[in-house]
């Protein structure tokens, strides 16, 4: 019972400090847009595992925090095993596939405005389909290994990553395309030095968007046959037998990997895009 | 309008790809139990016509939708427009849940600074977890709470991918008005609550729309990926399931297609009220 008091004593700590900070004269420096998150993450956790304590939640539907942890830093090479197998050869393979080839369409796309007028609305319409439904045929397609995993990433990232580029080389104004054509620029380099450059933030709005789906997908399709590793095949499998830290160890690795792969894409777009307005503050 | 023949040539290149894709995909399993040497035209009518091909002609699939949306009762167990109904309502259920919880984090954003710094990061953040990772877990803790059936879980996942985009839009649709129309209302004495009912909301509208839209073909995808892992027997997502299982790709086939058309339909009901809810608020179409 005083676990359950002292969880919500640490929640009232927690936000009167958030509160505080947010509201003082500090709120706009970098280590207060840090801490004041951080601090509401660990508050939760804080809450997660003292209430799990508390309350003698069974392990089997919840377990604390600290248990997590336990298992995850046991069970590390299965982990970095999975993490192998669906991140690094599924989801990766596929969205660079995906990207590329998606990239590559656009550029073709843009050159004949028939078909630009023909696949954006078609491109934007699958892009809202639960294109994941596609998973249990190219696993069948592909076979069990990495192979159908980055089939369907392929799949998954093409349309949103298609239809942001195509939507970003149309982003220029006809004064701009005017003036590059005073300087009698061929379609190479108006496409190099202006078109591709006001491109960029859809493309990498595509990206992002992208590097969810890729493990989504990854994961997804291994519910439908996978070798005996991988992320999928581990969290199914471990609900069946109830090790739900196990599959919470899972979550976080996923969770991990998804936000050092959104942060890389984010970390490529600040380099690049870094004279758009989005990108000064 | 003037976009409906490139529409159709592109869906018409789509579908002679799929043809001859069929023909291709499908005709080892024709040679292979072939004796003797075929002709073409018998190869390609023997790949048309298989029951369990690689890759279904789109006329079978169009047969399949046909004998399980129309001929089929729609209380019957085998009827696409029963899995249709069950899906669909989960998603409504996901997506209402999934707007709301969107619009008052929004709401509490704009108006907490707090609330911003803390809870937009985490916000972002959980957009980054495949959600797929935690719909069996979601769907075990809630069985042990008592929670009987999939509806549930399933609606849980759908507003877990709705809510953030109507975040994200309504906070851009809330600080939408500027400087001047603030100051505006300012001279009129008018408290904040009149501020955001009569000019935050409104102007907020279109954004809300936007986001609507992008939300509700999440909660869709959402309610399927909830269908799929999790041994679901009802449901398009429980169709595709069950047709992988059972090796049967024509039933994999039209449940997509039908989930495709659910999108569509999902999609187009938000847009059509979007036209409607903008003329009468009077934005310039």
């Amino acid at each position: 019972m005083s676990s359950v008091i002292l969880a919500f004593v640490v929640w009232a700590a927690g936000s009167f400090i958030c509160v505080r900070i947010a509201q003082g004269p500090g709120h706009d420096t970098t280590a207060a847009r840090v801490a004041v998150p951080v601090l509401f993450g660990v508050t939760i956790l804080a809450m997660w595992e003292l209430l799990v304590r508390g309350l003698e939640v069974s392990p089997v539907i919840l377990p604390a925090p600290s248990g997590i942890a336990d298992r995850f830093s046991g069970s590390a090479t299965v982990l970095w095993q999975d993490f192998l197998q669906t991140v690094l050869k599924g989801a990766l393979t596929g969205y660079i596939i995906g990207c590329s080839i998606a990239f590559l369409a656009a550029l073709a796309i843009d050159r004949v405005d028939f078909l630009k007028r023909g696949l954006l609305p078609i491109g934007n319409f699958v892009a809202a389909l639960p294109i994941i439904g596609i998973a249990p045929i190219l696993v069948s397609w592909f076979g069990f290994d990495w192979h159908s995993k980055a089939a369907v990433v392929v799949v998954m990232v093409f349309f949103p990553m298609l239809v942001n580029t195509v939507q970003g080389l149309a982003d220029t104004t006809q004064m701009q395309r005017d003036l590059m054509k005073t300087y009698s620029a061929s379609y190479w380099q108006s496409l190099v030095k202006l078109r591709l450059p006001a491109a960029l933030p859809f493309i990498f709005n595509g990206l992002k968007i992208s590097t969810t789906l890729a493990l989504i997908g990854a994961i997804v399709a291994e519910y439908f046959g996978s070798p005996t590793r991988g992320m999928g095949f581990r969290i199914s499998t471990e609900v069946g037998r109830l090790g739900i830290d196990m599959v919470w160890a899972e979550i976080t690795v996923a969770a991990i990997a998804g936000s050092v792969f959104y942060g890389l894409v984010v970390l490529a777009e600040r380099g690049l895009t870094f004279w758009h307005p989005s990108q000064r503050s | 309008m003037r976009n409906i023949l490139p529409i159709l040539t592109v869906l018409s290149a789509i579908l002679i790809i799929w043809y001859l894709g069929a023909i291709w995909m499908n005709s080892a399993w024709t040679l292979d139990r072939a004796e003797g040497p075929l002709t073409l035209t018998e190869i390609v009518q023997d790949t048309m016509t298989q029951d369990r091909p690689r890759l279904p002609a789109p006329h079978q699939v169009a047969a399949e939708l046909y004998d399980t949306v129309i001929d089929k009762k729609v209380t019957s167990k085998r009827s696409l427009v029963y899995h249709g109904w069950i899906t669909l309502t989960s998603t409504l259920a996901g997506f209402i849940l999934g707007t709301v919880v969107g619009l008052l984090m929004a709401v509490g954003i704009v108006y907490s600074r707090t609330l911003k710094m803390s809870l937009m990061p985490w916000a972002i953040i959980s957009q980054t977890i495949p959600i797929v990772a935690i719909a069996p877990m979601i769907i075990v803790v809630l069985a042990s709470m008592g929670v009987e059936g999939r509806a549930v879980p399933k609606a849980i996942i759908a507003a877990y991918l709705c809510f953030f985009p109507v975040l994200v839009g309504m906070v851009k649709g809330l600080t939408a008005p500027d400087a001047m129309q603030i100051d505006l209302m300012k001279t009129y004495n008018a408290t904040p609550a009149q501020e955001f009912w009569k000019l935050r909301l409104p102007t907020s509208v279109p954004y809300l729309f936007t986001s609507l839209k992008i939300g509700i073909a999440a909660a869709l995808v959402g309610t399927i990926v909830g269908e799929l892992p999790t041994g679901a027997v009802r449901g398009l997502g429980a169709r595709i399931l069950v047709g992988d299982q059972f090796g049967n790709p024509l039933m994999i086939w039209s449940a997509l297609l039908a989930a495709a058309a659910l999108a569509g339909i999902l999609v187009s009901v938000v847009a059509l009220l979007q036209t409607v809810v903008m003329k009468r608020m009077g934005f310039a179409q």
